[in-house]
């Protein structure tokens, strides 16, 4: 298993540098450059004293990277940062029931109105078409069974009802035909400026969520073992080891990417599934409402453990998502950034006001 | 042997002096040029396929009964792997649900539904002599047979992660390129190549027959709907065909020959591939419901006594299914990242696809309608098809909608979908058609009340397998998954004791067989009685190895919507 990890985040790189230039998110590029930028140069240039506190967060990304599939550099930042708790069983939301029969509660609201048009249009118009095509059958055999009918009719044309029988269907369509085209449109609005953007790589066969805005570090999640997810009451063969924590209420803009083969990314209670594809990345926005833990899957077959590489959603609300960012190695928040840069410029001003001092 | 140009000939002449020369074992079985022995040939083939791909169902059922792995470790010692490893265990699954499904599709449905009852039937209904290309036919069939051995090869040489390919029947890339090291998924290519080729030449063949080769006042407009559906299937085949063969051509040379049309690092695209299979993908499943349909057709109008309401109609609905079906094939991509544009119209495309199939469920009804109804075996068959794919067909109407369907693809509702209009469509118009014309290929008569508890036993059966999978897939579970978590056990349980029962409904089949063959009464020529108009019913049971040496005409004195009335032939 290490030596696939390793292997996966060699051709995750590879992946990841060439995609970039492929598939134009020339956006992206520039962007992790800047952030890595700022990051470093915030680290060498600010006065220690201010930022002594984060040191441990605000190491290079690129080791931030590195380390968090070794997971060597996280206890001592979850030291230095402040202390976070993961919930525990009885938060979560997302799984399945045993037994169930109908979709898992949802809590997106294009979820919510996802589940509205199955539950009180999609279902509803099919079970009816089932039952009237199955007693129309069960009419026809108790009425014109041979006993109960000798003579055969002959007709063999009727248009009026050949017409009813091809409008009526063109109607039904129309009625879902409205609400889908209203569900697709909404599940594809762009994400507002203040989403938060996390990426979900897929690898063979594991997940790694890396966290764009708050430090580029990755978090590598694996299924927990049976014993272990029983102990810890969790399901099993969906319980990880390290969940992906986003934060509640606020708009995610949700990539995935294939590292090596193409995977899903489905949450079933958010009706959120994406597939992770090399060399593209897919975008969606993701805006969950309730603090929870949601369980997925990944949904593409991808080789021999497709079937073990699940996916558990921990959603906080934002200040104790910022929390947990801080505990990650790497981990730093926009504002963090925001002070950063100021306090850099400010920096800058100073030296600057330094060097034209001697001429004055 | 009489050779086609010997047949016409004798289309001359009165006497039907060599009518029933057959040739000695070897030459009549395996140099076939006679399209009944061919349609034999293709029967026997598709049960045997059907045996293999139907064990395979075992396999997984058993291993899905309850959540771990029990049976895999078990297949993978018996084919001589390592059983204790886990990486293999789950290399054997996927070897298993993508032989189950090339199985099914390439070797079952497909020869049983063209091959058998085409190669059969065609040439009977419209009072051809043979088909237009008699050694072609030959090709076409031991084709596919090779194809069927080079896909059981695969399971035996290295495939990744274990023996066999284990890429789904859909053979994704990257999956099946840099995904998959070892020469089995090349022997799982080259298989679907060589079926696939098989069915190009038995397409052309069909088209060739069906304008060229009918009897003398038999219009296209007065053809049986059975070979209708047989001539829409065979267009499809021919223009969705080619696309696949191109498509893992491209895979053998990205995994062979250093090309990159499916790798982004050489500026190639995954998504691209997905695209050329399933513009050939989606064709292909009413490439395998469509002959079906035709069955249908016949045996509604045949068992009551009526002929088929709104011919026309039934007619130009499949061709209308055939057209349309091939400008819907992403919805089988709805996940991959389309483009909102374009998900919106594949999802307004698909449903338009439930119009012509109403017409056609509502004109079976229609037909019985007023009609004097006898509910022989392959009647009953045939009303337990249209409720099962009415049932099938409206999932379809769900999973048709793009936004919905983000929650339910790839999970086991898609699978209870797809089952629902093909293990209980097709193989259930299979067995109708095969009840229907079992008597007329074999001279013997089947037992009807064998035939009725098989269906009984076989509804209940596959009810229990497929209808608690849509309740699986609703609450999430993925497909190809040979493990799952506790909240999934009970209706997997349940589907796995429908598979028992669905195993018993087959041993009933198999029993009704050799009934048939051992102590089955000798076929009358029309032992369904007067509602069975078309030209086969005009021959013996079986008919002359040469039929039709004098061309049968077609009276014209009926309207076109009329059943068939011929002069019965003179052989």
């Amino acid at each position: 298993m290490r030596r696939a990890l390793e292997s996966g985040v060699v051709r995750y790189k590879r992946m990841e540098s060439f995609d970039a230039m492929t598939f134009g998110d020339i956006a992206r590029k520039p962007l992790t450059f800047l952030t890595m930028a700022v990051a470093a140069l915030t680290f060498t240039a600010a006065p220690q004293a201010v930022f002594a506190q984060d040191q441990a967060v605000t190491a290079p990304v690129e080791a931030a990277v590195e380390a968090a599939p070794a997971d060597a550099a996280a206890p001592a930042a979850a030291e230095a940062a402040p202390a976070f708790e993961h919930y525990g069983p009885e938060m979560i939301k997302g799984q399945p029931t045993p037994g169930g029969i109908g979709f898992q509660d949802q809590y997106t609201a294009d979820g919510s109105y996802a589940l509205w048009m199955h539950d009180a249009i999609l279902l509803p118009i099919i079970v009816v078409i089932c039952l009237f095509v199955l007693g129309l059958l069960l009419w026809v055999i108790a009425r014109y069974n041979r006993r109960a009918n000798t003579v055969p009719s002959k007709t063999s044309h009727n248009t009026l009802i050949e017409i009813i029988w091809t409008v009526i269907p063109v109607l039904i369509l129309v009625v879902i035909a409205v609400p889908s085209i209203t569900l697709i449109s909404r599940q594809y609005k762009s994400p507002p400026e203040n989403a938060i953007t996390i990426k979900a790589n897929g690898y063979q066969w594991y997940w790694g969520y890396e966290y764009v805005d708050n430090g580029g570090f990755e978090v590598i999640s694996n299924m927990m073992p049976e014993e272990e997810a029983k102990a810890a009451g969790e399901p099993s063969h969906l319980a990880v080891d390290k969940r992906m924590v986003v934060p509640v209420g606020v708009p995610i803009r949700l990539q995935t990417f294939g590292a090596d083969v193409i995977h899903s990314f489905g949450i079933p209670s958010l009706w959120f599934k994406i597939d992770a594809v090399p060399g593209r990345i897919n975008e969606r926005v993701l805006t969950i409402q309730e603090p929870g833990i949601y369980y997925g899957q990944c949904m593409e077959l991808c080789g021999a453990r497709h079937g073990y590489m699940p996916i558990a959603i921990e959603a906080r609300p934002l200040d104790e998502f910022n929390a947990w960012v801080m505990t990650q190695p790497g981990g730093t928040t926009p504002e963090l950034k925001a002070a950063a840069a100021a306090a850099e410029a400010a920096a800058a001003d100073s030296e600057a006001a330094d060097a034209a001092a001697p001429t004055a | 042997m009489a050779t086609t140009a010997d047949t016409f000939q004798a289309h001359g002449d009165e006497h039907h002096h060599d009518a029933d020369h057959k040739p000695g074992f070897f030459a009549r079985w395996f140099m076939s040029t006679n399209h009944k022995d061919i349609g034999t040939l293709y029967l026997i083939f598709s049960i045997v396929a059907g045996i293999v791909g139907g064990g395979i169902s075992g396999i997984m059922r058993a291993e899905l009964a309850e959540p771990g792995l029990q049976v895999l470790g078990h297949v993978v010692n018996f084919l001589g792997g390592d059983g204790a490893s886990f990486d293999q265990q789950g290399h054997m699954w996927n070897v298993l649900i993508t032989a189950h499904g090339l199985i099914m599709v390439f070797f079952m449905v497909m020869p049983a539904m063209i091959g058998g009852f085409g190669n059969w039937f065609v040439p009977l209904m419209i009072g051809a002599p043979d088909m237009a290309f008699p050694r072609m036919n030959n090709v076409s069939f031991w084709l596919t047979v090779a194809g069927f051995c080079s896909l059981v090869f695969s399971m035996f040489v290295p495939g990744g992660t274990g023996h066999g390919a284990g890429t789904g029947w859909t053979v994704y890339a990257p999956l099946s390129t840099s995904g998959s090291v070892g020469p089995a998924v090349d022997f799982a290519i080259f298989s679907l190549h060589l079926a696939g080729a098989g069915s190009i030449l038995g397409a052309t063949n069909f088209i060739t027959t069906i304008f060229n080769m009918r009897a003398p006042g038999m219009t296209l407009h007065k053809m049986p709907l059975f070979v209708w559906s047989v001539l829409v299937t065979a267009f499809l085949l021919l223009l969705a065909l080619p696309v696949l063969a191109a498509a893992i051509t491209m895979l053998i040379t990205d995994r062979n020959f250093g090309t990159t049309f499916f790798d982004p690092a050489g500026g190639g695209d995954p998504i691209l591939y997905q695209h050329l299979f399933w513009f050939f993908g989606h064709p292909e499943v009413y490439i395998m419901i469509l002959p079906g349909f035709g069955m249908i057709s016949q045996i509604i109008a045949t068992f009551s006594r009526k002929p088929v309401f709104g011919y026309l109609g039934m007619a130009y609905a499949m061709v209308a299914i055939g057209v349309v079906g091939f400008i819907v094939w992403a919805h089988h991509m709805y996940t991959v990242g389309l483009d909102v544009n374009t998900k919106m119209y594949f999802t307004a495309a698909t449903m338009v696809i439930a119009v012509p199939t109403g017409i056609k469920i509502f004109s079976w009804i229609a037909t019985m309608w007023g009609g004097s109804i006898q509910f022989k075996s392959p009647m009953v068959w045939a009303m337990g098809f249209i409720f099962l794919f009415t049932v099938g067909g409206v999932t379809g109407v769900v999973l048709a909608n793009g936004g919905v369907d983000d929650n339910l693809h790839d999970t086991y509702y898609v699978v209870a979908h797809f089952h629902y209009v093909l293990s209980l469509g097709a193989v259930t118009s299979m067995f109708a058609g095969f009840y229907y014309w079992f008597p007329k290929m074999s001279g013997k008569m089947h037992s009807e009340f064998l035939s009725h508890v098989q269906f009984w036993i076989f509804f209940v059966g596959v009810n229990m397998i497929f209808f608690p999978m849509h309740f699986l897939g609703l609450q999430g579970m993925a497909r190809r998954y040979p493990d799952f978590t506790a909240a999934y056990a009970e209706w997997n349980h349940v589907a796995s004791v429908g598979y028992a029962i669905t195993l018993v409904s087959v041993g009933v089949f198999f029993i009704n067989l050799i009934y048939a063959f051992v102590a089955g009464k000798k076929a009358p020529a029309n032992y369904w009685g007067e509602g069975a108009t078309t030209l086969e019913w005009s021959l013996s049971s079986p008919p002359p190895y040469h039929q039709f040496e004098t061309l049968p005409v077609i009276e014209d004195h009926h309207s076109a919507d009329d059943h068939i009335s011929a002069k019965p032939a003179t052989v």
